[in-house]
């Protein structure tokens, strides 16, 4: 009898209910994991001490969000911080061209052995971790025993180590080139399939009028990639304040915390090192509705821009 | 698209041009510069590699630089008796494989679901999903969550939000997506429910994206770091990332200490000899589980580029 109403209500359910049904478990993990913190956005109101319940603590409105612009001292720190995360995003953003280059190089390799050679090692970097990326740069660069460094010694250019890890003078440009080294080969990798799927007529005919390899470049590879990578130009726009933090979390240390030091490992330093949860929380919840202004902005441009809206 | 770069066999144009002086000089350049470029990118790994198989004396007096001398593999058995390297190790394997599985099922499941038009409210469903990918509560708020969750120090830390993975399940979506519907509503018209459907004629027909998938999530499982970091402490649920960073990081320390010292005693010499060479061991046995998959990352990756790309 119960089995037989249960079947029967089953009947009566639609496919597409039932079939939601199905993925019901898969939509309350989502729920969870990445809606329910959104209730923790609370915690930037009240003076929340760690091992406390929230309903203890006093409640304090927008205080950690005005003392971050009126307090001089969090003032000049949060200015800090930004500096360093505008300074890296535009870095990246600057540099965003290389891959789509490094594209174009390989296409002009006519030795199709040497070019899958160059493309097989340039990305292997792209899959180790940023620990593994120190390992490696502790062995090339560390003062003493460092590879780097031993053989500019050998080579008399400089006779005692440069102290590159630990030090805040270009640690800019070596955190830089570090994300070059592990994402260019990859980056690249989207720039050469839209090579391959450039119409070949096109080249032909710059052939027929006379062109050569340069102006075949010029005139119809580059054209050919600029969508791609106004595309992903326009959705790094909307990141531009959301970088990872694993990088700079690795690489901190007592010498270049003042430089590396971007938005979300400061959130990570004052909220989970320093304790200080409620600060956290508020300087976070800030990055989120920038980073979701952004985000809207770029929707909205790349919309009108080419027709397509990221989401 | 099945592999990349290969086009020169399309390239090949009938008009025979004449190489220039110009072009013989752009292309000695450019073969050298990418040459210069793979170097960079290789070396730091063979550096790494020849220097954990080396001698150890030979390691610290920094003579290792082209080729290994004095090969010996005793630094591997010696890393490995590292107290809690064994455990770590199967911390990193468990994770890995426990959430790979995770997040294929979901991407399946929920990849498949969003293509099916019947599917209750699918267009908010999927939104839902997809704007996760934007917009996050933040590191703190995150931090709290799992904490009230009761999953801190846990090993579900690891592989529970492996159930979250927006980019995979479009993935799966855009790949399902090109299935000929007609193979579905034959299966349909057999009576087959959504999970024979599944389970027998779009999992089969979707191999090669789910080994992309597979491949994408055992790198990242393997690599992650974060996740140790913010939600465990103590040494149980370490994994090798973990151990290998901490390891780099006082080992370095040490050995400065011992050269700073001035006072290089035999036995300090010793030590540090090892220290240099079991850094570079650790660093090695954390490495090749991603060389051993690399190759056939090689042959999917593309595959996931462009679908990924078509869809921002």
């Amino acid at each position: 009898m119960d089995t037989a109403l249960t079947r029967a209500g089953k009947k009566r359910l639609k496919p597409g209910v039932r079939l939601f049904l199905g993925i019901l478990p898969f939509i309350v993990a989502y729920a969870v994991f990445c809606y329910l913190p959104l209730t923790g956005w609370r915690y930037a109101f009240y003076d929340y001490k760690p091992g406390r319940q929230l309903s203890d603590c006093t409640f304090v409105g927008f205080r950690y969000f005005t003392s971050m612009f009126q307090n001089p001292v969090s003032r000049r720190e949060l200015f800090r911080v930004l500096r360093n995360t505008v300074v890296m995003s535009s870095l990246n953003y600057l540099t965003s061209f290389l891959p789509m280059f490094l594209a174009i190089l390989l296409n002009e390799v006519k030795n199709r052995r040497y070019r899958k050679f160059v493309q097989t090692v340039t990305t292997i970097p792209n899959f180790i971790s940023w620990i593994l990326v120190f390992a490696m740069a502790t062995a090339m660069f560390s003062v003493e025993s460092g590879a780097v460094n031993r053989m500019l010694r050998e080579f008399g250019i400089i006779d005692k180590g440069l102290n590159i890890l630990g030090t805040s003078d270009h640690v800019w440009l070596f955190m830089l080139l570090l994300q070059i080294w592990k994402g260019l080969g990859w980056s690249s990798v989207i720039y050469m399939a839209a090579i391959n799927g450039i119409d070949q007529e096109l080249y032909e005919a710059v052939a027929i009028d006379g062109g050569n390899r340069f102006q075949k470049i010029r005139y119809i590879t580059i054209p050919g990639l600029l969508p791609t990578y106004v595309t992903l130009l326009i959705i790094g726009l909307g990141n531009f304040l959301n970088m990872g933090m694993e990088q700079f979390l690795v690489f901190q240390n007592a010498f270049n915390k003042d430089k590396v030091e971007i938005l979300s490992l400061y959130t990570y330093n004052v909220g989970l090192v320093g304790n200080n949860i409620s600060r956290g929380t508020a300087i976070g919840m800030m990055q989120s509705v920038i980073a979701l202004l952004l985000l809207c902005t770029t929707n909205a441009v790349s919309g009108k821009v080419r027709d397509e809206k990221v989401f | 698209m099945t592999y990349y770069g290969g086009s020169d066999v399309k390239r090949k144009s009938k008009i025979k041009t004449k190489k220039s002086a110009a072009d013989m000089a752009f292309d000695s350049v450019n073969l050298i510069f990418l040459g210069l470029f793979a170097i960079a990118c290789i070396y730091p790994f063979y550096y790494i590699l020849i220097n954990s198989v080396s001698n150890n004396k030979l390691v610290e007096l920094g003579k290792i630089v082209l080729l290994p001398k004095g090969i010996h593999f005793n630094n591997f058995s010696d890393v490995l008796k590292i107290q809690g390297l064994n455990h770590a190790v199967f911390i990193s394997v468990a994770r890995t494989v426990v959430g790979t599985c995770i997040s294929i099922l979901s991407c399946t499941v929920l990849g498949y679901a969003m293509t099916r038009q019947e599917l209750w409210h699918r267009k908010f469903w999927y939104r839902f999903m997809i704007v996760t990918m934007y917009f996050g509560a933040g590191l703190i708020p995150g931090y709290l969550n799992i904490k009230r969750l009761g999953l801190m120090n846990t090993f579900g830390v690891y592989v529970v939000p492996c159930l979250i993975g927006p980019y995979n399940m479009i993935l799966v979506k855009t790949y399902i997506e090109s299935i000929p519907q007609s193979l579905e509503e034959s299966a349909l018209m057999d009576g087959a429910g959504y999970l024979t459907r599944l389970m027998r004629i779009i999992v089969p027909l979707s191999k090669p994206i789910l080994a992309t998938i597979v491949l994408f999530s055992v790198v990242g499982q393997w690599n992650a770091y974060m996740d140790t970091v913010l939600y465990t402490s103590g040494t149980r649920l370490q994994t090798l990332q973990s151990i290998l960073y901490q390891y780099l990081n006082s080992s370095r320390q040490l050995a400065e200490m011992i050269t700073k010292s001035g006072m290089v005693s035999e036995q300090m010499l010793m030590q540090s000899a090892n220290l240099q060479s079991a850094r570079h061991t650790m660093t090695m046995v954390t490495i090749i589980p991603i060389l051993m998959v690399y190759p056939f990352i090689q042959r999917y990756y593309v595959k996931g580029v462009m679908i990924g790309a078509v869809k921002g």
